[in-house]
């Protein structure tokens, strides 16, 4: 059980593209559909949790299913599994890299690539701020979060602790009035 | 020690990120960039380009590259004489960064699940993401903004054919990708490409 949820996990990590998010489809096509360990139902429990705790939501998922499937030791197969061919592939990559940085055609490549980069973190940026229904109302959050971070140098942990704190002062305030 | 200093900020990393791989992507920016330095920003923009553009979560794929290469960096390290020793020692970096990134966040989850999934629709709960949900897009924001910089973009005055290209790249790249739904991949090559045939 735990190699062959191993072995499921390290598919799932190791043929997605496109970080956590992407992993989701193939995850309920594996789990649910094909190997019939969870439901539909558990399934999207499992998601609603992943993405309220900390961590990397893929890990989050597969130490979830593991441990709901097979207790802690289960989870920490899946784990491992998903996160194997990420650690695999990234240290080739920057061993290789390594000794070729140096070199004209690589340095050219990736004075190409930079500009792209920051572009493409610019992105989720905007379409998480549609998701997340920011407004005229509570756009100074974002903004200030990101003065604060980005100026004065706050450590993101701390505009985390904040942000739950103020929501749920927030929540209850608004409780109160009605 | 390299190692151990690793392991406390990835420790950290890891127990307060919320939000998915780009929101980690701006942490790791921010602690080991920004404020220690381990590793640099244009080395950093080159491991972002590769952690989107290898299979795998972004968050895991960057937490390993950035182990590896804050080891390497470190001047204790790079001391070592053996051979193979600075390699073999960006490899446990590596290792150690990803695991550290993750065993916080597992025993929370197995901690709090329970509980989560009871509460799922309570008021308390939502309320409190109604203020974390918008305070991770200013810290994805952060990020970008960081990287705006001349190690990415080359310098206005001193090098302006490399300033000019690159603001264009972005502005195509950004509209592109956030209207068009470019594939990351596929644009990544691309702009590799045109870096190639304009730089090489």
């Amino acid at each position: 059980m735990n190699i062959e949820l191993f072995i499921t996990f390290m598919k799932i990590g190791g043929f997605t593209l496109g970080g956590g998010p992407a992993m989701v489809p193939m995850m309920e096509q594996e789990i649910v559909n094909k190997h019939h360990w969870l439901s539909k139902e558990e399934f999207l429990d499992i998601y609603a949790v992943s993405q309220a705790t900390p961590g990397i939501f893929a890990v989050d998922m597969a130490s979830h299913i593991g441990y709901k499937l097979g207790g802690i030791r289960s989870g920490i197969y899946a784990s491992l599994g998903v996160v194997l061919p990420s650690i695999v592939i990234i240290l080739l990559i920057a061993i290789i890299f390594s000794h070729f940085r140096e070199n004209h055609w690589v340095e050219a490549f990736f004075m190409g690539v930079r500009p792209a980069v920051v572009a493409l973190l610019a992105v989720p940026v905007f379409s998480m701020a549609k998701s997340a229904k920011i407004s005229w109302h509570n756009c100074w959050i974002p903004i200030l979060s990101c003065f604060l971070i980005w100026i004065c140098g706050v450590s993101p942990a701390i505009i985390i602790l904040i942000a739950c704190l103020g929501g749920y002062l927030y929540g209850k305030y608004k409780l109160k009035k009605q | 020690m390299i190692l151990l200093r690793l392991f406390l900020v990835f420790s950290y990393i890891g127990l307060f990120n919320f939000g998915g791989g780009y929101a980690m992507l701006s942490f790791i920016q921010q602690e080991i960039v920004e404020k220690r330095g381990w590793v640099s920003d244009s080395e950093f923009t080159d491991i972002v380009a590769i952690s989107q553009t290898t299979p795998g979560p972004i968050g895991i794929n960057c937490a390993t590259y950035v182990g590896y290469t804050a080891v390497v960096n470190d001047p204790e390290i790079q001391s070592l004489s053996a051979p193979y020793a600075i390699h073999i020692c960006g490899i446990i970096g590596s290792v150690l960064a990803s695991v550290s990134v993750l065993w916080l966040p597992f025993i929370v989850m197995i901690l709090v699940s329970k509980l989560i999934l009871r509460y799922k629709e309570s008021t308390v709960l939502k309320s409190i993401f109604g203020g974390l949900r918008p305070a991770i897009i200013g810290l994805l924001a952060t990020a970008s903004l960081s990287l705006l910089n001349v190690a990415n973009f080359g310098s206005p005055s001193a090098d302006t054919k490399h300033f000019i290209v690159s603001i264009a790249i972005a502005i195509v790249v950004f509209i592109g990708t956030y209207l068009k739904k470019f594939n990351i991949l596929y644009t990544t090559i691309i702009c590799g490409v045109i870096g190639i045939l304009i730089y090489g």
